[in-house]
């Protein structure tokens, strides 16, 4: 018997369907009378087994719904437990297993979209409970075997945004024998951690451990950095994207200059450099975005170049041209990984603790460059109203972080990060006073809560409490006055220097990639995991993964690691050459059809035409998502899955007549 | 006004993507919604036919509810652009037929709004236990 004779004699049997209540636990035991729902459920037409399970997931629920199929010999298989998301999968390859096409299974949610929900209404829980199934019986009767197509992978990935995680993610990607394009925004790879002095837990120097790791990206004959490049379109599929990679003009051919830096000595234009120095340094029109970078090549900022020609004539290589335009590439990938990073959080609209009305008020990362041997100062700390050094100076943290008033998340890495810069003031300068104030200091994770008691030991002063004004007198010595919760005292801190603990957020640039990749928006504004335990680096699409600060705040470790996860995960569909898309499509009744062309521009993706007369569909650019059928004035088109008989035989079952 | 204790019955329309996912957070977050609705899933907003609302209307809902994903979200890239369009269509149609317009709503809801997905269905049913048994709903069902 041929797979499609095969599939024809299930659809001329009777309809047998196998009803399978999961008690999860108590997670739906105990708001859903299981079996009584169970018990109604097998009155209903169709149905020849009713059965309720501990764990319908389990070993021994899988195998319980396997036997059923053959002893019963059921032709539906409907399972009432938790949501689709994680569990659809895990059913259907179930029941492939056991003979039965995975389309012919029906899930229904009397978990999330229940139990959840009505937890402390047992009667009206186990009522809907009863109707939610009956729905889904109804349109399980109605179901038809599909076919999902295997499509070839494309051996190539795409990674967006060539920061930590990025880089770790394109290196794990390329060194298991695969092609990474690494497409960066800006001029050079690294992102925020190249602009980091020291790193917690160790305080080695940042750029003394990620600059070789970018030299070895550079070196890595299976990437491809495009810098200075943005994503611009993106379209298909897992295994085949295709994608529109936008290069920025940099006004000089990458290919000639060397980045020897003579015509940045030559530009008369020069501006606060604050890209990488955060405003503190300066930087010419012409420039390198910093001395490890990679590629180490210069650039030109159009916005203030006067067109003098200076580095024109003090490049020896003939490198410039401000003739320069955008150019395009188009890139055929099978994975893509988005490691996009973050910013900070800006406290400069709500003049947090005084920030952008007293000089002395700055941010972590402004101190990062403050402190940091090769920034604009050579490490020599000093504050911006008198250039001095500073003797008495306050970290004082969650500023933007756990607040109402701006994002209620923990953003996990400053308290470490305050901890370090504080340790590096002492070490340095032993004699400075130095505070940190404080909701709750949070350093879980190996030698974190060391690096703490080593704060404390260093005779760092640390004050349960956040200033509750801040002032400025004479000598623009900033005044915090808090209260010390552990105390109970009123503290005025007279203070040289305050620095901010500015927590992360989502950038703007994130949130367009975001959207032209449609991967869901979390809560907090940052890129959503298909699953937050279980599933932490994909998304709900198929071959697109997300690891770093793209997936929310996290440290330089943790970045890493979900680098290296993403790489992993992703790799598995370029590893296997082959990928399975859903079977759901549109289909045309020809016979119902009139030709009329209502549906062809309403799909998004040109998988529709009118030829000779009739309307074509073209299955492979097809997404089946539905919105040419909810526009065809006849009723010819239908998805498959998603049929106007299975959707109405669902709405038919949400009413009773009678009791249920 | 309805008799007491009467509870409606709310047919609710989510996209896979978005709004049925908002659904799966409110149940994660354990977020407390009366127990009024029934989802139905679909691909994309775009899916929901009119007559599907119609028809729910017929069977006897009290109200029904088409959501998906913020524009500039959906998975399909605009379907939710049209369903737009069909929706103000289909205010238009209902009443005339003389359904009052809390009947009916239109609501964007992502994957992470669980709350927001669990106040509108809390919302909305208070609104419709005010109005009481829709007009258009066949004796006899519940
Ligand atoms: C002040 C401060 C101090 C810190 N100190 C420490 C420390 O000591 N130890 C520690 O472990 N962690 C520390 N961290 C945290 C650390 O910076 C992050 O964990 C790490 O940088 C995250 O790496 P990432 O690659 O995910 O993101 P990023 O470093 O932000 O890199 C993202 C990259 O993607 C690029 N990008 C963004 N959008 C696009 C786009 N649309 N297209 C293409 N490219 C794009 C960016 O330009 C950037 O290069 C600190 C953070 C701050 C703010
Ligand atoms: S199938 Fe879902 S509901 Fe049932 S045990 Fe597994 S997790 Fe729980
Ligand atoms: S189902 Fe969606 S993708 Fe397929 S033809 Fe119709 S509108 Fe286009
Ligand atoms: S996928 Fe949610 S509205 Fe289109």
């Amino acid at each position: 018997m041929t797979e499609q004779e095969a599939i024809t004699n299930e659809e001329s049997e009777e309809v047998r369907i196998g009803a399978f209540i999961c008690e999860c636990g108590v997670n739906i035991a105990g708001a859903v009378d299981c079996n009584a729902v169970a018990d109604y459920i097998s009155t209903l037409p169709n149905v020849v087994t009713s059965v309720v399970n501990k764990y319908t997931c389990s070993d021994a629920g899988q195998a319980e719904i396997k036997n059923a199929i053959k002893d019963l010999n059921l032709n539906r298989v409907l399972v009432a437990s938790c949501t689709p998301k994680t569990h659809e999968p895990i059913f259907r390859a179930c029941v492939e297993e056991a003979g039965l096409n995975q389309y012919l299974f029906e899930f229904v949610n009397i978990r999330e979209h229940c139990s959840w929900i009505h937890m402390w209404e047992k009667e009206d829980a186990t009522k809907k409970a009863k109707e939610l199934v009956r729905m889904g019986v109804a349109r399980a009767a109605l179901l038809e075997p599909l076919q999902s197509s295997e499509v070839p992978v494309t051996d190539a990935a795409l990674v967006i945004g060539a920061g930590v995680t990025g880089m770790q993610a394109a290196m794990d990607i390329a060194d298991m024998g695969h092609k990474v394009y690494l497409v960066e925004q800006g001029p050079s790879i690294g992102g925020k951690m190249a602009q980091l002095d020291k790193t917690f837990p160790t305080n080695d120097c940042s750029i003394c451990i990620l600059g070789p790791k970018m030299v070895e990206v550079a070196r890595n004959e299976n990437i491809e950095i495009m810098s200075y490049s943005e994503i611009d379109e993106v379209d298909g599929y897992v295994g085949n994207f295709k994608v529109k990679v936008k290069h920025k003009p940099r006004y000089l051919n990458i290919d000639e200059c060397t980045g020897c830096g003579l015509c940045t000595e030559k530009c008369p234009v020069e501006v606060p450099y604050v890209e990488f120095d955060e405003g503190i340094g300066t930087r010419k029109a012409i420039y390198t975005p910093f001395p490890q970078a990679v590629p180490l090549r210069a650039l030109v900022d159009k916005s203030i170049c006067i067109d003098c020609g200076a580095c024109i004539k003090a490049c020896e290589r003939g490198a410039i041209d401000m003739d320069q335009q955008e150019t395009f590439s188009e890139l055929d990938v099978g994975v893509i990984v988005v490691s996009a990073g973050f910013d900070v959080y800006d406290p400069e609209p709500n003049h947090d603790f005084g920030f952008g009305l007293y000089d002395n008020v700055i941010t972590t990362m402004e101190f990062e460059r403050l402190i940091n041997a090769s920034g604009p100062t050579m490490g020599k700390v000093v504050r911006p109203s008198d250039v001095k050094p500073p003797k008495r100076i306050g970290f004082v943290q969650c500023v933007g972080s756990r607040d109402k008033n701006s994002n209620i998340y923990c953003s996990s890495f400053c308290c470490m990060a305050s901890l370090k810069n504080a340790q590096l003031l002492k070490e340095k300068y032993p004699d400075t006073e130095v505070y940190i104030m404080y909701m709750d200091m949070r350093t879980p994770f190996r030698m974190y809560e060391e690096f703490y008691n080593r704060a404390r030991d260093m005779g760092i002063r640390f004050i349960r409490g956040r200033p509750a004004e801040v002032t400025e007198n004479e000598d623009h010595n900033i005044i915090a006055r808090i209260e010390d919760t552990l105390t109970n005292e009123i503290v005025n801190l007279e203070l040289d220097l305050m620095v901010l603990s500015v927590g992360a957020v989502s950038p703007e640039s994130t949130e367009t990639v975001r959207q032209i990749l449609k991967v869901s928006r979390a809560a907090d504004g940052f890129m959503m995991e298909a699953h937050p335990k279980l599933k932490p680096v994909d998304t709900t699409l198929d071959g697109i993964f997300i690891g770093g600060m793209t997936q929310g705040p996290k440290d330089i470790p943790y970045s890493i690691s979900q680098g290296s996860a993403c790489a992993a995960r992703a790799t598995r569909f370029l590893a296997q050459g082959k990928a399975l898309t859903e079977g759901i499509t549109a289909k045309v009744d020809e016979d119902i059809c009139v030709a009329c062309g209502v549906c062809v521009p309403m799909c998004p993706f040109q998988a529709l035409s009118i030829e000779d007369d009739k309307l074509k569909i073209l299955t492979a650019l097809c997404k089946g998502c539905g919105t040419c059928m909810a526009a065809c004035p006849t009723g010819a088109l239908e998805q498959s899955h998603f049929k106007n008989e299975q959707l109405l035989a669902q709405v038919k079952n949400v009413f009773a007549y009678g009791e249920v | 006004m309805a008799e007491e204790g009467w509870e409606p019955k709310i047919v609710a329309f989510c996209c896979n993507w978005c709004s049925y996912g908002g659904a799966d957070t409110a149940g994660m977050g354990r977020f407390q919604q009366p127990a009024s609705t029934r989802v139905i899933k679909v691909m994309c907003s775009g899916r929901i036919d009119p007559l599907h609302v119609f028809n729910a209307f017929l069977e006897g809902a009290d109200a029904v509810l088409v959501t998906g994903c913020h524009i500039g979200d959906c998975h399909y890239v605009n379907g939710n652009e049209k369903t737009e369009v069909r929706y103000e269509f289909l205010e238009e149609m209902l009443q005339q037929l003389g359904l009052e317009p809390d009947r009916l709503h239109l609501n964007w809801i992502s994957a992470s709004e669980g709350e927001r997905f669990a106040n509108f269905i809390t919302d909305v049913t208070a609104k419709v236990k005010e109005l009481g048994p829709s007009p258009l709903k066949p004796a006899g069902v519940k």
